[in-house]
């Protein structure tokens, strides 16, 4: 499903990473945890394809993405990843709903409002679908981007320090609702983070 | 969900920017809008009015004004001329049509003028309903005064004395009592005649045959009013006789006493008009050329709209900045989103034509804002127009020049919304949502 293979990365006037090879098969849940300054975020936007590697390659459903060009890459991000970030981003001026809307949009798919509620449902959002953003409380922002991250039924799944800024009860919540949804598609999920509290969690594990 | 969606979003969502550029594009749009219009329709009425007129003979006095009373309808005439007198001009050969015109009265503010059938004609205006004047007390009227003055054929009327300045119910007004009887209306033209009446010379001759206070009544109408009316109860019959003593007392020369307020000349070719102006230079007359101050008057008009169109541009600009400013913050706000979108699978043209249409989508609310603010303007301004002079503008569609102001605007958006869009095209996604 997704595998790189030697894979460098070097910031300009920057520190530079060496990280390990990862494999992660279909419906299989990896942990890659890591200190601070250990480039956990470099690693994941390397897998994303938000950043290129300076050498080495990432490979995900057997294509090549650190290969791609930029568009291509875009759209095939969009269609087969989905990411859900530490800090949960909006599109500030749609609701809900239409921010679950944005992936199949992107991707050039076809909108599906019932998909999206179901999302929002099961991640028990029924009564926010017409909320703005910003009146969500952060643990129901992680949340909503769970369920965006899930939208396109990605085979991928990455999550960036999902649950630090949660407190145990959400962390929990959060940890299951992603595992959970993963599960759903069979989609690889893999959760980069310094939180010890999911140590516990996953029987496969990373350290960088 | 669509491009147009999201951009209208935003614009929504940060209302008091958006208010501050769609206004101030509005405003500077709406003037050079209205500027556009206003010059478009007087130049139009004013050469329909024209019409190959060369010259009007009219006392002396300004020639300026001679003109916007006698071809416009506008002012009040330089006074009158003694038919005697200008007919001495007119049988010059380099003279093809002399069209007279005789004032003094009004029903309802709109101006009675005593003239033959010459003047429609020249006009190209034909009778709609009834038929053209013949006898004195006969009108034909034009189109706004039978709407707006409620005159049917066969309706009658009773004249007012002097201009503009005095309607009806007005206790100073000097009323005359010889009734008019409307015999015709004449089609819209959109020429002065719509908002005219007109009649026989001698209708207007009838009406002020007594005293030779003719002059002094236009300016000041009612200053010897009991005099006036005394006169005026004279019976219909005793009129007649007066007037049939006063012709055989004359008959040697129908014209002498007569007076006309203007003549409308058309020239015969590119004939030395100057003999003729010199000739006039000796009388109590004057030949204003209408070309000449038509130019003028067009433009000393142009510098007052050329001020006010070069505040519009000057506001239009200001709106230009601010619709950058507007986009160029919202997109430092939004730069997460706009990172979020391309890790959606939004791709850089996406973000690029999501911009573009933000700022164009301003600018094109400007610009209907604007439009919709030029037509308002302008109806007010005819409405005003309408009240004083009975000239109104009556166009409202789209005009060739507002399309290319569209074009204009359209590009103030892109141009406004280009580096902020480059910005997004450029922007380090990785970088940005690692600073979150």
């Amino acid at each position: 499903m997704l595998h790189t293979s030697n894979i460098q990365f070097k910031y300009d006037n920057g520190p530079s990473f060496h990280f390990p090879d990862i494999h992660c098969g279909k419906g299989e849940h990896l942990l890659i945890l890591g200190e601070s300054g250990r480039g956990k975020t470099t690693l994941l936007h390397l897998l994303a394809g938000l950043l290129r590697p300076s050498s080495g390659e990432v490979k995900i459903l057997g294509q090549t993405t650190s290969g791609m060009d930029d568009a291509s890459l875009d759209r095939f991000r969009g269609k087969n990843i989905g990411i859900v970030f530490q800090t949960a981003y909006f599109v500030e001026s749609l609701k809900v709903l239409d921010n679950l809307a944005l992936p199949a949009y992107l991707t050039g798919e076809k909108v599906n409002r019932e998909k999206a509620i179901q999302a929002l449902s099961r991640l028990n959002l029924e009564s926010k679908i017409n909320v703005m953003p910003a009146n969500l409380s952060t643990g129901e922002q992680q949340r909503v981007s769970i369920a965006r991250a899930i939208m396109n039924a990605p085979l991928v799944i990455l999550a960036d320090e999902p649950t630090s800024a949660l407190d145990d009860k959400n962390a929990d919540q959060v940890i299951s609702m992603l595992e959970e949804q993963a599960a759903l598609n069979g989609s690889a999920l893999i959760i980069v983070t310094h939180d010890k509290r999911l140590k516990d969690r996953f029987s496969k594990q990373v350290s960088i | 969900m669509n491009l147009l969606k999201i951009s209208w979003s935003n614009i929504r969502f940060r209302p008091l920017n958006t208010l501050l550029s769609v206004v101030l594009l509005a405003f500077g749009v709406g003037i050079i809008s209205l500027m556009l219009l206003i010059n478009d329709q007087i130049s139009e009425k004013f050469d329909r009015n024209i019409k190959d007129i060369d010259f009007v003979l009219a006392a002396k006095g300004s020639p300026l004004q001679s003109i916007l009373a006698n071809v416009y309808h506008v002012d009040a005439p330089t006074g009158n001329i003694k038919v005697s007198d200008a007919k001495r001009l007119i049988k010059n050969p380099m003279v093809e049509k002399a069209i007279p015109l005789a004032y003094g009265d009004n029903y309802e503010k709109f101006r009675i003028v005593g003239t033959n059938s010459d003047y429609p004609d020249h006009y190209g205006c034909e009778v709609e309903s009834g038929k053209m004047f013949e006898k004195p007390f006969e009108a034909t009227i034009g189109y706004e005064v039978a709407r707006d003055a409620g005159l049917k054929v066969g309706s009658t009327f009773t004249s007012v004395h002097g201009f503009d300045n005095a309607a009806e119910g007005d206790p100073d007004a000097h009323h005359h009592d010889k009734p008019f009887t409307v015999v015709g209306i004449f089609k819209q033209s959109g020429c002065a005649i719509d908002h005219l009446i007109l009649t026989p010379v001698e209708s207007t001759w009838l009406v002020h045959e007594h005293g030779e206070h003719h002059e002094e009544d236009m300016e000041q109408p009612a200053t010897d009013l009991p005099e006036h009316h005394e006169a005026e109860t004279t019976q219909l019959a005793d009129h007649a006789e007066d007037e049939h003593q006063h012709m055989d007392a004359e008959a040697h020369d129908p014209d002498e006493g007569r007076e006309m307020t203007a003549y409308l000349l058309i020239k015969r070719n590119k004939g030395a008009f100057g003999m003729l102006s010199k000739q006039a230079e000796n009388t109590t007359m004057q030949l204003a050329n209408v070309a000449v101050e038509n130019s003028r008057l067009m433009n000393n008009f142009g510098i007052g709209m050329s001020t006010i169109t070069a505040i519009a541009i000057v506001i239009t600009i200001l709106s230009f900045i601010s619709i950058f400013i507007s986009l160029y913050n919202s997109m430092k706000d939004r730069k997460y989103e706009l990172a979020l979108l391309r890790t959606m699978g939004g791709t850089r043209m996406k973000l690029f034509a999501l911009i573009l249409s933000e700022g164009l989508l301003l600018v094109f609310m400007g610009y209907v804002i604007g439009l919709l603010l030029s037509r308002t303007g302008l109806l007010i301004l005819s409405n005003t127009m309408k009240e004083n002079f009975h000239y109104g503008f009556d166009k409202l569609g789209i005009t060739f020049y507002e399309l290319i102001l569209l074009a204009i605007t359209l590009v103030i958006g892109i141009v406004a919304s280009l580096l902020p869009a480059l910005r997004a095209l450029k922007m380090d996604i990785s970088k940005t949502l690692s600073n979150g």
